[in-house]
């Protein structure tokens, strides 16, 4: 910003044209304009009016007629509301753990025998395939009657479980689902960053007798930083986003108990039996809110990477 | 390397590794092994109880025949085509452009547009849907294949522009400064300097986006309804709810669903590893 | 087929005025949307609407045949966006908020013709809201208990009459490790249609309507009634376990294995129970008893019904189309065991020789003096409804959350109505 001076230097050599003097603000904004145009028409512009619709008691068929917080205030008395903020926070916590686990295992395949690099494309497999596809898969992987899940559990001698069915459980079965393809991605992730790992530091580490966890935590993790924060970030927006899934494995259910906000929105706005746009923006209002505090954050440290440069 | 490198291991170390590999391979692809098996199996497995064991005869070539020949299949697929195609050009196009631009001028609020572009990426999309649904609508688009791209390169473009800026930035700025000195054009310097130096940024950004798009679920739900418009995510739904508890066929159309980003993945994993691990490395 | 084409003619030159010619024909295009996705349906669907187009030769008809499930949700966006001239839906306050916001066309006009006042008087009620009429049925079904005929002749049981048989009936088969009923509450509906029986046969058709309609509180203690009954059963454990995982297509194989004697359902499952291969020797119908003995029989039996969008550009032919819709002879035919199997509307019409589809006539014509309700999720309220069946669904699961429950529901029909 401190050189906007420094294209202007040779504007005025090429001609008199009004066009060439002014072409170093002018090609910017011809290129910036179509993108620009497209993205505030269809995600700024939206981001606002849900704001205002959340205002309103709408049908989404007649006329919306305002209602200043009261759909805000109904929020604060419903329990499937509670329930889903609820189920958000631990789809939160829990995706969190696809970050270890894509290190774990990235760590475990970290090596250069034979095929390797089969193996990585494999095990990456799981982020590719739809999610719809995902959870129908582990629909049946849980399935009561006849679900590898419970084959399996009566092999050892354990009851069945009902997974899907149970409303303590159900959620948590969820977000495994949700975690296979989650793990592979941040999987890829640290294979790469550990490809640009220092190997002269790892080197001194080891003559300093460092090895293991120790190695780990103190001279590779400090390394995948990068890595890690990318991690971070795409788990918490797939966290939050979380839809699919729960659209296919539970719809919500049983009574209710795996509603996250994203899929009560959804459910009240445009479901079957949802007729509430207003209440139904008033949801997605407050989902947007969390992950403003993230946003705010992801933003805050490319500043400051920015300012680094 | 870390960790240590297996081959500097005691050899029965070096046996125990290179077993385990494809043992965790089993288990971690477990899920979808059983429905490939599912997918060709005969019905009659699923009425005798025979779930997991192995199929009583093979019947794949009658599974996918019926997927491909007797339901909407063939149509959802190309719905998809039809909507990720334009999507992956368009998304691509106007991020090169936006990238460009952020990347290559200094101006005033260069930093609050690249800004504006991330954070509207990270947005829960959700927040967009009521607004989006009504427009879509207003513009006559609701249930084509036109209203889901519109708002697809509008939304894919958040992320691209990310991807190119950052791109652009690391490219050799010496290039354009010598273009502009001798006087070219600002819109040649993008064609004919900048664009060819970010073909792996856009065959990248190209394999990327078109998994994203061709697994979408939400939007496909949202914006359309019927086997003339709807992508194979949503296709499968009710692909399923004809074929409810015939697992075979279920099966049959997930896989047949899931393929071509898998397929995608395969042929281009370089540039499509080197999409998704932006900045994972600096 | 000449006479139909007649009479409506005859009836549209009434309805027109003078304006048309006797021989005016019908131009243009009509598109419908239809819901019946189902292979059965689908294909009366197609069929209808060859039928009404060989009629019509310069008419071109464009028939759009969406997701049953998908267009549920889907029909509010094309009743604003790119209205249909036909549009399939349910009756009775399923229609309220499409009616409300003046998406439907009044047809009123339709219902004052000889013909249909005549004929589908039966289902007026079913298609008014606010005094006039929104649209025309084309079918219904009954509801009840399909079961195993051979399994009942097994145990030596007899359809039950009363409360008290229906129990120890179903006590014997558990007893024999058989489960009384199976059901897949998954997408919740099915559980309500338990609730519909046991309430109005507890407290009756009145009082369930007024339940529906939001006029008693759901902490009413004749509710709790309703309640109790059903309580009896879940602590019996007469319901499949796990019924909250299964859709109801899901839940059919366990009344084909013989896993469960029964299924409390609509008609439309007595096709995928043939074709699974239950055969007439294994199935059976019965009316679901009586709790109450002070309360008349009352009985759900659905109206499936054509309307025309208010945005509807060929509304003309539009209307003729529902005139053949309801015609006497359209629906003896679409509604025959080769096509829908289920029970034609007009009352000039006749019932396909099937023994599920007689037994249905026969209960609904003669045997169900309290009243006929659509059924819970077309009776009440949308948001109504999809409160209520997951609190339905809970309380299937886990029936000591029952206080819980009724306070919910109790707090939602205060805010909703």
């Amino acid at each position: 910003m401190t050189t906007a001076t420094l294209p202007d230097t040779h504007a005025d050599e090429g001609g008199p044209g009004w066009i060439r003097r002014n072409r170093m603000t002018l090609a910017p904004l011809l290129f910036l304009l179509p993108g620009a145009i497209f993205f505030i028409a269809y995600v700024i512009l939206p981001i606002l009016q849900s704001f205002q619709i959340s205002f309103f008691r709408w049908d989404g068929l007649g006329e919306p007629e305002f209602v200043g917080l009261a759909n805000y205030q109904e929020l604060s008395t419903d329990r499937a509301f509670e329930v889903s903020l609820w189920n958000n926070l631990k789809w939160l916590v829990l995706y969190l753990l696809a970050i270890p686990g894509g290190l774990f295992i990235a760590l475990f395949l970290n090596q250069t025998v034979a095929g390797i690099r089969i193996y990585k494309s494999l095990f990456f497999f799981p982020f590719v395939i739809s999610q719809v596809v995902v959870g129908l898969v582990f629909t049946w992987f849980y399935d009561p009657t006849f679900g590898l899940l419970n084959t399996l559990l009566e092999g050892i001698g354990i009851s069945p479980i009902n997974v899907l069915g149970d409303p303590t459980l159900a959620t948590y079965g969820v977000i495994i689902a949700g975690l296979w393809p989650q793990i592979a991605y941040c999987m890829i992730l640290y294979l790469t960053g550990l490809n640009a790992v220092d190997p002269e530091q790892i080197e001194a580490a080891r003559l300093d007798g460092a090895k293991g966890l120790r190695m780990l935590w103190h001279v590779i993790l400090p390394q995948l930083r990068p890595a890690t924060f990318i991690a971070f970030v795409v788990t918490i927006i797939g966290a939050l986003r979380s839809f699919d899934l729960i659209s296919i494995m539970t719809n919500g259910g049983p009574f209710g108990s795996t509603r996250v906000l994203s899929f009560y929105m959804f459910e009240k706005a445009l479901s079957e039996y949802g007729f509430r746009m207003g209440y139904g923006a008033a949801i997605a209002v407050v989902l947007f809110l969390i992950m403003l505090v993230f946003i705010a954050y992801f933003l805050w440290s490319m500043w400051r990477q920015e300012r680094g440069h | 390397m870390f960790p240590r490198p297996i081959e500097t291991q005691p050899r029965a170390t070096q046996i125990t590794y290179q077993s385990l590999i494809p043992v965790a391979l089993l288990l971690w692809l477990a899920p979808l092994i059983a429905v490939a098996i599912f997918s060709i199996k005969p019905d009659t497995d699923f009425t005798s109880g025979n779930y997991w064991g192995w199929p009583a005869e093979f019947e794949g070539f009658a599974n996918y025949g019926k997927v491909f020949f007797e339901s909407d299949m063939p149509r959802y697929l190309m719905n998809s085509v039809l909507i990720t195609v334009p999507t992956v050009i368009g998304a691509v196009a106007l991020s090169a452009m936006t990238g460009f631009a952020l990347g290559v001028y200094k101006f005033r609020g260069n930093l609050w547009i690249f800004f504006m572009f991330v954070a509207g990426n990270f947005v829960p999309f959700q927040i967009l849907m009521v607004p989006v649904r009504d427009l879509t609508l207003d513009l006559g688009l609701y249930n084509t294949k036109t209203g889901l791209v519109l708002f697809h390169i509008a939304f894919q473009t958040g992320f691209c522009t990310l991807f190119m800026r950052n791109f652009i930035r690391a490219l050799p700025f010496e290039l354009i400064e010598a273009a502009r000195v001798e006087g070219v054009a600002e819109w040649r310097i993008f064609w004919f300097i900048v664009l060819p130096l970010m073909k792996p940024a856009i065959a990248a950004l190209s394999v990327l986006v078109f998994t994203f798009i061709w697994n979408d679920y939400f939007w496909a739900v949202v914006l359309t309804q019927g086997a003339e418009s709807q992508p194979v995510t949503a296709g499968i739904t009710s692909f399923n709810a004809q074929y409810r508890a015939a697992y075979h066929l279920m099966s049959a159309g997930s896989i047949v669903a899931a393929l071509p980003p898998v397929a995608m993945f395969f042929l281009m994993q370089r540039h499509f590893i080197a999409g998704l691990t932006l900045g994972a490395v600096k | 087929m000449l006479r139909t084409t007649l009479t409506a003619a005859a009836a549209l030159s009434l309805a027109a005025g003078a304006v048309h010619a006797q021989d005016s024909e019908l131009s243009g295009t009509l598109t419908i949307f239809s819901d019946m996705s189902n292979p059965a349906p689908r294909a009366v669907m197609e069929d209808m609407a060859a039928r009404f187009g060989e009629m019509h030769p310069d008419l071109e008809i464009e028939l759009t045949i969406i997701d049953r499930e998908a267009y549920k949700t889907q029909i509010r966006n094309f009743l604003t966006a790119n209205p249909p001239d036909v549009a399939n839906w349910y009756a009775a306050n399923r229609m309220a908020p499409y009616v409300d916001a003046g998406l439907f066309e009044d047809v009123s006009d339709l219902w004052a013709e000889p013909e249909i006042a005549d004929n589908l008087a039966s289902t007026k009620g079913a298609l008014t809201l606010d005094g006039k009429q929104w649209g025309v049925p084309y079918t219904y079904y009954q509801w009840g208990v399909y079961y195993r005929e051979d399994i009942y002749e097994e145990l030596g049981l007899e359809e039950p009459q009363d409360w008290e048989t229906f129990k120890s009936n179903c006590q014997t088969m558990l007893d024999s490790g058989v489960k009384c009923f199976t059901v897949g509450t998954k997408f919740l509906w099915t559980a309500a249609g338990w609730f519909d029986y046991l309430n109005m046969r507890t407290n009756g058709y009145d009082f369930h309507m007024q339940l529906t309609q939001g006029e008693v509180e759901w902490t009413d203690e004749r509710v709790r009634q309703t309640f109790a009954n059903w309580r009896e059963l879940i602590d019996m454990g007469a319901f499949i376990d796990n019924h909250q995982s299964y859709s109801w297509q899901e839940a059919l194989p366990f009344m084909v294995n013989g896993e469960a004697a029964a299924y409390l359902m609509g008609n439309f499952a007595v096709a995928p129970m043939r074709e699974a291969g239950l055969s007439d020797d294994q199935l059976d119908f019965y009316q679901f008893p009586a709790i109450n003995p002070d309360v008349e029989l009352a009985e759900d039996a659905p109206t499936d019904t054509f309307h025309i969008p208010s945005g509807a550009e060929n509304k003309e032919a539009a209307r003729e189309f529902l005139r053949f819709v309801v015609s006497a002879e359209n629906q003896t035919q679409i509604n025959s065991g080769d096509g829908l199997g289920q029970l034609p509307v007009n009352s000039q019409s006749s019932v396909d020789d099937d023994e599920m589809l007689n037994q249905g006539f026969e209960m609904l014509s003669s045997n169900a003096p309290g009243g006929i309700a659509q059924f819970f999720d077309r009776d009440a309220p949308a948001e109504m409804a999809s409160v209520a069946m997951e609190g339905f669904q809970e309380f299937m699961v886990f029936p000591d959350n029952l206080e819980d429950i009724l306070g919910r529901l109790e707090q939602a029909r205060q805010r909703i109505y």
